[in-house]
Order: C-alpha cells, then sequence, then structure tokens
C-alpha cells in the first residue's frame, strides 16, 4: 500500500471553509432530509447553520473542522460531503463513527492536530497522503496528518466498502 | 500487559492475544442487528450471500408503524430480505417490535464477552450486558452481514468506577448528565463503568447509561458484568453460551474517576448540545414548555414509565402542555400495562404512543414546531433534532420530565420521591 502512494502529489483544495467543534451529523444531513434521496440530502448539508454552503463551495474545496468533528448519529454525513465534491476534509479530532463512514463512503477525513489556527478561511491546502502532512501555502506551514492505517486507507480511497464487497460476489448493486 | 473489558472482548472476538489502543482489530460479529431504515431503497443493495442468518436480527424502529409509503417500503424489502435468507430474528410491526437496542435488551441479544453491531449510532446501549456494541454505518453492516466481520480502531479506555447508592429521585440520567458536564465528550475512547456501586443500578438504570454513551462520543461503554446481569441473560436468551469478561487488574486506562453515587442531584441538559450543557435543576426550574417527551432508546424502560407514572398518578398534565410517553417494546407496553401505569399516565392526560423512535428522531408521533420548547428524557437535544430547528429541547430524567409535564415548566420531582427510601 504504501508503494502506491510514491510520487503522489499532494491534492489541493483551492479553498478551506472552516467549521468549529462538535459538527454534528445533523447538522451536515438534517433529520427531515434522512429520508430523501442521496442527492437531496447533499443539498441540505449546514441548512441549519450555514445557510447556501452548498451553493457557495466548488468542487474540491477542504472542510477544516475542530475537536469531535461528526459526532452524532451513524447517518451518512460523510456520503453527502463526498456528494457535495468536498476535496478532503482535516479536523482537530473526527468522530469515530463519522471516521467510519468516512471510510466506507470514500470521503478523505483525517486528523490533523492543530488544523483549526493553521488556517483561516478562503485559505488554499495541500494534502499529501504520501507525506502525511498538510501545508497551508499562503503561510508556509505544515502540520503532520495522523495516518490511517494502509486497510482503511484502501477502502477509503478506492470508494468505500461496496465496491469492495462487490468484487467478492457478495452484493450487487443496481446503481452506482 | 493487562487488557480494559473492550480489548478483552476484542482480543477474544479477533481470535488474538493482545489488543490494544491504535490497532485496527478485525474481529467477528456475534450479532448484527439491521433496522427498518437500514433496507432503505437509496442505500440498501442486494444481497448474494449471507455469512450466518442466525447471528442475523431484523427490527423495525425508526418508522413503525409505517408513516409513509417509503417506510413501509423498507419494511418489505426487510421482510423478503429475511424470508430470502431464513432469519428468524426478524421484529415486525406486532407484539414482539420495538426500539432495536431495547429489543436487544428484553431480549438478551446483547450477549457479554461479544460484539454486536447496528447501523444506529445508540448501539452501546449493548454494553450494559457487558458485550461490546458500537453503532456503525450501513456499509458497515453490509459487510458484517455477508462477511461476518467488523474492524474497529481501538482508542483508549477512561473507567469509572460507581460507590454508594443513589438518592429517590434521582435516576442513570442524572448519572449520565452529571459526567456529561463534568467531563465533556469521550471522542476516541471507550468507557467502562465498574465499581462498588454499579450493582445497585438495575439493568433497565445500565441500559440508560450505556445507550447515553453514544452523546459522550464514546465508541464501546461497557458496564462489568455481576449476578444480576448473568441471571438475566440467562432467563431471557436461554440456551445461548456468552462470556462475561472482567477487565485485568493491570489494565491500562487514560483515566480513573471515581462517582459518589449518593452525592448526585437531578440535572437538566440545556438545548442544543448534550455534552458540557449541563446545569441544576433550580437553574431552569419555570421555564414554561409545550411539550413533554419519555421515550427511546434510553428512557423508554419500565423502569421509566414506573417513575413518570409515579409522579403523574392522580395529577393531570397542565393545560397547553402535550405529554407523550414512547416505551421502548410493545413487550414493555404489555408490561407497564399490566402494573397500571399505562392507565395511570392516559388518566393524567399522557398519549402513550406504540414503541418506535418516532419522536426522539423528530420523525414522527410528537414532532416539534417552530419556537415550541420540549423537555425530554431521551437521547438527545440538537438543533432541530425534535422538529423544526427553531424549537427548544432540554433534557432531563423521566421524574423530572413528568413533573415539568404537570406544572407546565421545568420543575423539580424531589416532592414525590420523599419519604422514599434510598
Amino acid at each position: 500500500m504504501t508503494s502506491d502512494r510514491r510520487n503522489e502529489q499532494p491534492v489541493l483544495a483551492k479553498k478551506v471553509w472552516k467549521f468549529g467543534d462538535n459538527i454534528n451529523t445533523d447538522l451536515m444531513l438534517p433529520g427531515p432530509y434522512l429520508y430523501r434521496s442521496p442527492e437531496e440530502q447533499a443539498r441540505a448539508v449546514f441548512m441549519n447553520n450555514r445557510p447556501g454552503w452548498v451553493d457557495a463551495m466548488k468542487q474540491g474545496d477542504a472542510i477544516i473542522g475542530g475537536f469531535n468533528y461528526g459526532m452524532g448519529s451513524s447517518r451518512p454525513a460523510a456520503r453527502s460531503l463526498r456528494m457535495c465534491g468536498v476535496g478532503f476534509l482535516l479536523a482537530e479530532a473526527l468522530n469515530g463513527l463519522f471516521f467510519r463512514n468516512s471510510v466506507n463512503y470514500g470521503l478523505l477525513a483525517f486528523e490533523c492536530p492543530g488544523v483549526s489556527k493553521a488556517f483561516e478561511e478562503g485559505d488554499e491546502a495541500e494534502l499529501s497522503i504520501e507525506r502525511w502532512e498538510a501545508r497551508n501555502p499562503r503561510t508556509g506551514q505544515t502540520l503532520a496528518v495522523t495516518p490511517v492505517p494502509d486497510m482503511l486507507l484502501s477502502i477509503m480511497r478506492g470508494g468505500g466498502v461496496l465496491p469492495l464487497l462487490e468484487a467478492q460476489g457478495l452484493i450487487r448493486r443496481h446503481k452506482a | 500487559m493487562g487488557m480494559t473489558m473492550t480489548e478483552k472482548i476484542l482480543a477474544r472476538a479477533g481470535k488474538t492475544a493482545q489488543v490494544k489502543p491504535g490497532d485496527v482489530a478485525v474481529v467477528e460479529v456475534e450479532t448484527a442487528v439491521l433496522l427498518d431504515m437500514s433496507f432503505l431503497p437509496e442505500g440498501w443493495v442486494e444481497v448474494l450471500k449471507v455469512h450466518d442468518p442466525k447471528k442475523v436480527a431484523v427490527i423495525y424502529d425508526h418508522m413503525v408503524p409505517a408513516p409513509t409509503i417509503q417506510a413501509a417500503t423498507c419494511q418489505v424489502i426487510g421482510r423478503e430480505f429475511a424470508a430470502k435468507f431464513g432469519i428468524e430474528r426478524l421484529h415486525d410491526v406486532g407484539p414482539d417490535q420495538g426500539i432495536a437496542h431495547a429489543v436487544v435488551a428484553d431480549r438478551a441479544y446483547a450477549l457479554p464477552g461479544s460484539v454486536l453491531v447496528c447501523a444506529d449510532s445508540h448501539t452501546c446501549a449493548g454494553g450494559a450486558f457487558n458485550c461490546a456494541a458500537r453503532g456503525v454505518g450501513g456499509p458497515d453492516m453490509l459487510y458484517a452481514v455477508t462477511t461476518g466481520k467488523a474492524w474497529f480502531k481501538v482508542g483508549e479506555t477512561v473507567r469509572y468506577d460507581f460507590t454508594g447508592k443513589l438518592k429517590p429521585g434521582v435516576s442513570a440520567k442524572d448519572i449520565f448528565l452529571t459526567i456529561a458536564g463534568t467531563h465533556g465528550a469521550h471522542v476516541n475512547q471507550n468507557v467502562e463503568y465498574g465499581g462498588p456501586g454499579m450493582s445497585s443500578l438495575s439493568i433497565n438504570g445500565r441500559r440508560t447509561l450505556a445507550t447515553m454513551g453514544t452523546e459522550l462520543s464514546a465508541d464501546f461503554v461497557i458496564f462489568e458484568p455481576d449476578d444480576l446481569l448473568t441471571e438475566y441473560v440467562r432467563q431471557r436468551n436461554p440456551g445461548a453460551a456468552f462470556h462475561p469478561t472482567t477487565p485485568d487488574a493491570d489494565a491500562t486506562y487514560a483515566v480513573r474517576r471515581t462517582i459518589d453515587l449518593g452525592s448526585l442531584e437531578p440535572l437538566v441538559a440545556l438545548p442544543d448540545a448534550v455534552v458540557n450543557n449541563s446545569v441544576k435543576l433550580s437553574q431552569v426550574a419555570g421555564q414554561k414548555i409545550d411539550q413533554a417527551f419519555i421515550g427511546s432508546c434510553a428512557n423508554g424502560t419500565l423502569d421509566d414509565l414506573a417513575v413518570a407514572a409515579k409522579v403523574v398518578k392522580g395529577r393531570k398534565v397542565a393545560k397547553g402542555v402535550r405529554m407523550i410517553v414512547t416505551p421502548g417494546t410493545q413487550a414493555t407496553y404489555r408490561a407497564a400495562l399490566k402494573a397500571g401505569y399505562i392507565e395511570i399516565l392516559l388518566e393524567a392526560g399522557a398519549v402513550v404512543t406504540p414503541a418506535t423512535c418516532g419522536a426522539c428522531i423528530g420523525g414522527h408521533m410528537g414532532v416539534l414546531g417552530p419556537n415550541e420548547i420540549c423537555i425530554t428524557a431521551s437521547t438527545r437535544n440538537f438543533k432541530g433534532r425534535m422538529g423544526d430547528p427553531s424549537s427548544r429541547v432540554f433534557m432531563g430524567s423521566p421524574a423530572t420530565v413528568a413533573a415539568s409535564a404537570l406544572a407546565g415548566s421545568i420543575t423539580s420531582a424531589a416532592e414525590f420521591f420523599e419519604g422514599d427510601v434510598g
């Protein structure tokens, strides 16, 4: 797995969007949208705490979160962020269940202590999975990103757990 | 190196000698619980193989009885799935139905020393049974059902030792509000409960506390086993093999804290967040309410209904206030009926709903409107959780909620427990 990452270019996010501590799953996927289609859910991200965000953000933008990002329920908030086009997400600390869903739905979400102080909203952000490092091009500051075990990283980068099970003949998906 | 209960259970289920914080443990799943919402057509896929149908349970809870065509569709798909693979533990709408974690408790599906997964965050409820139970996502459930396995990133463990005994009128919910208010979130950590005072807590009280572990953002929340537990499991799940698991004497903890249960008082969580948000009841006393709710996987137990009935017996819910009570399972509903609690609640003016996640998730059976104020004995008070984003939800014990329903404003239940022996 390590060799797969050699010579990889860092991922660049043109803009970071900053969120605070304890951003919960209900803010990313509000209750009234729980039983809507994934597309409709993705349109509702942050509608209660940051109305209009889904229209303002652009493909590949990054989310910078604080402590316990993704606290709350098992609802597939990570899928909504991926479908919105979030390039990657870095937080001081990720909630364990949200991290699971990030792995399983293929959202690049990592812990990066110090990240909320190192970036201002609107900054660009670079993420190198090869070096497990985040960089703020404006300040030149680099921060260590907490590495994710290879088994989980390969599921996350492979688009999540469903393609894996399908390849093993355990499930059949009728749509992507 | 000694292991905590979580580490020992994961090591056993992973057939490995040692599990430590930082490891990714790949383990065998003893029980995989699917919900009605697991079968949402948008998320469900065609399963071609089930690893072991005996290890799967299907329990309908989020949207029952089906309030929408979509909810009904989920149930149709789930029934077909259960029939196709011969899954006998199908808890369909009817006498055996209930909120998944409450059914798991009623039937002791959460077996001591084993691993249980379910696609609902409050699955750590099963920790009351000395079970490593964990809420996972939909894809994890497909993984568990088809491969029989799950993975967990192992966190460090925080240990709580209880001493003493709760005073009358103080409940497991107040223990939780004390821990959440004092120590805040336990992100990426496991929680262990034990100590000499633990056995004074009923199984139902332990369930409340284990369920609320989710709100601490804990991974696994596990109670030590005792005679009360092992007897309960033998009676409720006869013939099932289980392995009560205690921590090693030299287990390593991130921190170890002692809580004197006798020193605790009723607390209330303010709206919008559960942790770091507890205040003394007196600080919010007099706050007007529109709705009072008792239910959910956290507070729909027979003990909770008994307390509610004790408080409202012979009294009336305040004019303009809706008191809604949701038993955790239909079996609990019947037990409360036989004990006379349901009649008392209805006579007082409460509405008793069938077992469902209903009002707690803002789904149905008690959704809040704009600017309404609720006090709840359930799992969460997040902004918009129970309805309109402008509604506000305070959280307290079932006793506090019931007393508040009578007064029409947040009120101490202390007077109803005066003279009780602790």
